[in-house]
């Protein structure tokens, strides 16, 4: 089977808006009979439901959690690009374009990219019409602040809760629509199985987490909406709930995967405190605009603060080592956040961490807080050689309103309060840029599935730039699939409703049910978090930030055995027929062993550093790149699609990209 | 490591909607400090799962104190002891050796109980499907600056839109009202322009949906106000209460 990515021919700026025109449209009758399931109700999930609902279709949605408010692009902090140019500093669709190709390191697809770009605007002013309250500015315009990766700010916010109010407005638009009658809502259902009829999508057996019950839907077409998979990992900054399963299912039933290697991890997380810990929490890229990021230059003073003898505040100005402005000076604390994330890695690991753990560096607002924003303020207000305290409280002001709910949750966490000492920082999974492999229109390689937002593979390449994913998740389910999915169903008019007791759904639902059984049937001796530690364990050391080839050959070896222990030991308590978390979790961490297996193959395949992956073998060994990552384009430029075939095999099929505008060049932050 | 705590608690156990529940004592121990309250009960529930016993089911997610969905009801406090955090932001910092910590579902007629300490807040998304929107459909919407908002407004709007729709107003008042959730949707809308359109027909809508899901009334006590975990809606409470009135008598 070849992949056909379906990108229309043309100009690269135009062929967005020449294929939005020629897509077959479906007349308003008909869109009344075509039914359309959408799992998940995150900015993707709820932005196309409310779009396609007010289109016409009937749509289903489902979420696992009691609510589609609470989807975790809820949890996002920092922004959304959008090239406004609302800043007048030379922003364009194409500069987005060419920053986000650029940033992932020459991994995506450029027409895909192009047209993110270009409805980037469009979010924005929808948005806006919600009511979804963005900063502003006093003349009452919206602000805008920069994230890494970039020389202009094109990124539109709302304090440290922009996801959050993106997706309170997406939910409301989801929720008029549920009023109105034209969406069906599904809380507390969990997908658990993809239907396909004559090699289609055509439903989904779902289970009501409340009463354990096992529900057929149909549905002329199946968007998979359901977010990225960072949790093989156990500790990451997703919410506790975020899973694979769909994605998995999906996958296992004949919708390839794309580049499951591709992890984000996130520079600016707080640090790992104990073994009791479920979570990390991610502290804003946006801090970085602000923030500083050293360690001690010397040994001693990192052992000193290890034992408690030193702070942050008694090491000299001259004794510390920002790192990111020595190594990086034309973006210094905004580089790339794979970038960011190495150097704390490299720093540490040659001995500068300075927590317990040796796994941590200082992120510092200090500087910025006196002598930049307390200096700005004493001058407005007028006040004359005001004191270094004076400069401090004036600067305080002014960072608490910019990032105040972080810094509340910073103190929370960690018990420190992060205006009087610098907050301590370290890398920790946050994003996938893998994910279910989708054409032009979003659709995977099974017919009539589609999948949307962090849970398709398209955008970001083999890195993701900081407020990249609240564009991606809208621009897809506002912009992108109200009308792509034409070019399906318009051949779909003729389709009636297919009956749930269709044989392909009676044996999808037996499938569920024997899985389920099986769960209950061991009875074994180990909780499930008990193999989900042990996984995100062996993903973390061998496929995390840096891979070798004899690890992640280790990593698979350890994986498939701990499969085997899984499906021997593990106890799942409570029955099927009632509310059920531990039955929850087991299927959920069952999906992940497979995948985590998967990510490895890709990951060992994959013999170059690209992106947010540094694979020791490829390295830059001279000239002033010396120890950066070494990318391999001559026999890496492509999207690796892996094929489902039998348990532990997967076959891979390539996408080779072709770059007709940009040209490439080795990344470059210096 | 030193420091560590040894608890007693009083968990809500309830099989399902129909049967029953009591309190039952589990002690803990071990208890890092560091710990957040929610990571004391996957511990409580690993040593469940040991004895072969059920673990407790609780409704968490995000456990950054943003999606909403943790909501325990801690020694008579929704969120627990402390102001301004949900439950999954308290740490065990704020507990000391030796006590015990009774810990509750939401209580309110809208909100029941379907296990243990995981309660039915469907209610809320009814109300904002009565109203809690603007009625703009995807690629309606103009140039985005071509409206400007005051900065008082916006950054007032926003305050009100910060609420993570928990339930914690709901479970503290005595009325079991949803005051403090319904007027700050309300007031969000109405003080931007885009949103004033529809603001009268918007609060009667959604006062209709709040009254049918058997919430309370409002008396005025401001309990609401004390237990929300977003504290900056506190501030503008009565703002928005007068909002929302205002807005439902405007016709």
């Amino acid at each position: 089977m070849t992949l056909d990515a379906k990108i229309p021919a043309g100009d690269l700026d135009k062929k967005w808006e020449k294929y939005k025109s020629t897509i077959p449209l479906v007349n308003p009758a008909n869109k009344r009979s075509l039914e359309i399931v959408v799992v998940g109700s995150g900015l993707a999930g709820a932005a196309a439901a409310a779009s396609l609902a007010e289109m016409g279709y009937k749509v289903k949605v489902f979420c696992f959690q009691d609510s589609p408010r609470r989807a975790h692009s809820i949890a996002a902090q920092g922004g959304i690009n959008a090239a406004k140019n609302y800043q007048n500093d030379g922003d364009s669709v194409y500069r987005l374009f060419y920053d986000t190709i650029k940033g992932g390191d020459y991994r995506a697809r450029e027409a895909n990219v192009h047209r993110l770009a270009e409805v980037s605007g469009s979010i924005i002013d929808q948005c806006v019409a919600q009511g979804v309250p963005l900063a502003r500015e006093y003349g009452g315009m919206l602000s805008n602040r920069s994230f890494g990766g970039t020389q202009v700010q094109r990124t539109f916010y709302a304090a440290g809760q922009t996801g959050q109010q993106l997706l309170l407005g997406a939910y409301s638009a989801l929720q008029r629509q549920v009023g109105l009658g034209n969406v069906e809502l599904f809380a507390r259902h969990e997908m658990l199985e993809v239907v396909t009829i004559d090699g289609k999508a055509r439903g989904i057996i779902a289970r009501n987490l409340i009463n354990g019950e096992l529900e057929r839907h149909f549905g002329h077409a199946v968007l998979l909406c359901t977010g990225g998979y960072g949790n093989v990992f156990y500790l990451s900054t997703n919410a506790m709930g975020s899973n694979v399963t769909a994605a998995w299912k999906a996958h296992k039933k004949g919708a390839f995967f794309g580049n499951p290697c591709y992890t984000q991890i996130h520079p600016t997380c707080i640090p790992v405190s104990g073994d009791h810990q479920s979570k990390l929490t991610l502290m804003s890229e946006s801090l970085r605009n602000d923030g500083r990021i050293w360690v001690p230059k010397k040994k001693e003073d990192c052992v000193a603060i290890r034992e408690g003898k030193k702070k942050a505040i008694d090491i000299a100005e001259d004794d510390r080592d920002y790192y990111l402005e020595r190594r990086y000076p034309a973006f210094g604390n905004l580089v790339p956040r794979d970038v960011a994330s190495r150097a704390a890695k490299e720093r540490c690991d040659a001995g500068f961490g300075i927590n317990k753990t040796g796994e941590a560096v200082y992120l510092d607002f200090a500087s910025n807080m006196k002598y930049k924003y307390g200096k700005q303020e004493a001058l407005v207000k007028g006040i004359q050689n005001p004191t270094e305290e004076q400069l401090h409280a004036l600067g305080k002001a002014v960072v608490k309103e910019k990032y105040g709910n972080l810094f509340d949750m910073y103190k929370q966490i960690t018990g420190e309060d992060p205006y009087e000492m610098p907050m301590m920082i370290y890398p920790a999974v946050h994003y996938t840029m893998g994910g279910v492999w989708v054409d032009y229109n979003l659709m995977t390689t099974v017919p009539g599935l589609y999948a949307l937002g962090e849970a398709n593979f398209s955008d970001h390449g083999a890195n993701r730039l900081g407020a990249s994913a609240l564009m991606q998740g809208l621009a897809d389910g506002y912009f992108v699939i109200p009308y792509t999915i034409g070019a399906y169903l318009s051949n779909e008019i003729r389709t009636k409703a297919i009956p749930t007791s269709h044989e392909a759904f009676v044996s999808a639902e037996n499938e569920v049910k024997e899985r389920i059984n099986k769960f209950f049937s061991i009875k074994g001796t180990k909780s499930v978090d008990h193999f989900h530690k042990r996984l995100g364990k062996i993903m973390w050391d061998k496929c995390g930030m840096a891979r070798n080839d004899a690890g992640l050959k280790q990593a698979i070896e350890d994986i498939r055995a701990l499969q085997k222990d899984f499906w021997a030991n593990v106890r799942v308590t409570g029955e099927a027929n009632e509310f059920n978390p531990e039955l929850e979790k087991a299927g959920r961490v069952a999906d992940f062993l497979e995948l985590g297996e998967l990510m490895c193959i890709d990951a060992l395949n994959r013999v170059e550093s690209c992106g947010g992956h540094f694979r020791e073998e490829s390295a830059e060994t001279e000239g002033e790149q010396e120890g950066e990552a070494k990318r391999n384009d001559k026999d890496f430029m492509y999207v690796a699609a892996w094929e489902y075939k039998a348990p532990n095999t997967f076959e891979l099929h390539k996408e080779e990209l072709k770059y007709e505008v940009i040209k490439i060049s080795q990344r470059s932050y210096k | 490591m030193s420091g560590n705590m040894n608890l007693t608690l009083k968990v809500w156990r309830q099989k399902n909607a129909e049967q029953k529940g009591e309190l039952v004592t589990y002690p803990v121990a071990n208890i890092s400090p560091d710990m957040s309250f929610l990571e004391m009960f996957d511990v409580l529930n690993e040593q469940l799962i040991t004895e072969g016993k059920e673990p407790v089911a609780f409704d968490h997610d995000c456990r950054e104190g943003i999606c909403g969905m943790c909501s325990m009801h801690i020694n008579g406090r929704a969120h627990g002891p402390n102001n301004g955090v949900t439950t999954c932001q308290l740490h065990m910092r704020s507990f000391n050796d030796g006590d015990t910590i009774v810990v509750e579902p939401w209580r309110a007629a809208a909100f029941p109980v379907v296990k243990d300490l995981v309660v039915d807040r469907s209610s809320f998304d009814r109300i904002i499907a009565k109203g809690g929107y603007i009625s703009v459909n995807t690629g309606n919407a103009q140039d985005a600056n071509n409206l400007p908002v005051p900065k008082v407004d916006a950054d007032k709007a926003f305050e009100a839109a910060a609420c993570i729709g928990c339930g914690a107003c709901v479970a503290t008042c005595k009325n079991a009202s949803a005051m403090l959730f319904v007027s700050a949707k309300v007031s969000q809308l109405a003080l931007l322009p885009q949103g004033k359109v529809e603001a009268t027909e918007r609060v009667q809508n959604m006062v209709r949906q709040m009254d049918l899901e058997g919430f309370g009334n409002c008396t005025n006590t401001g309990a609401c106000e004390v237990e929300c975990p977003k504290g900056k809606i506190i501030l503008f409470s009565e703002n928005f209460f007068s909002e929302m009135r205002r807005n439902f008598f405007l016709k």
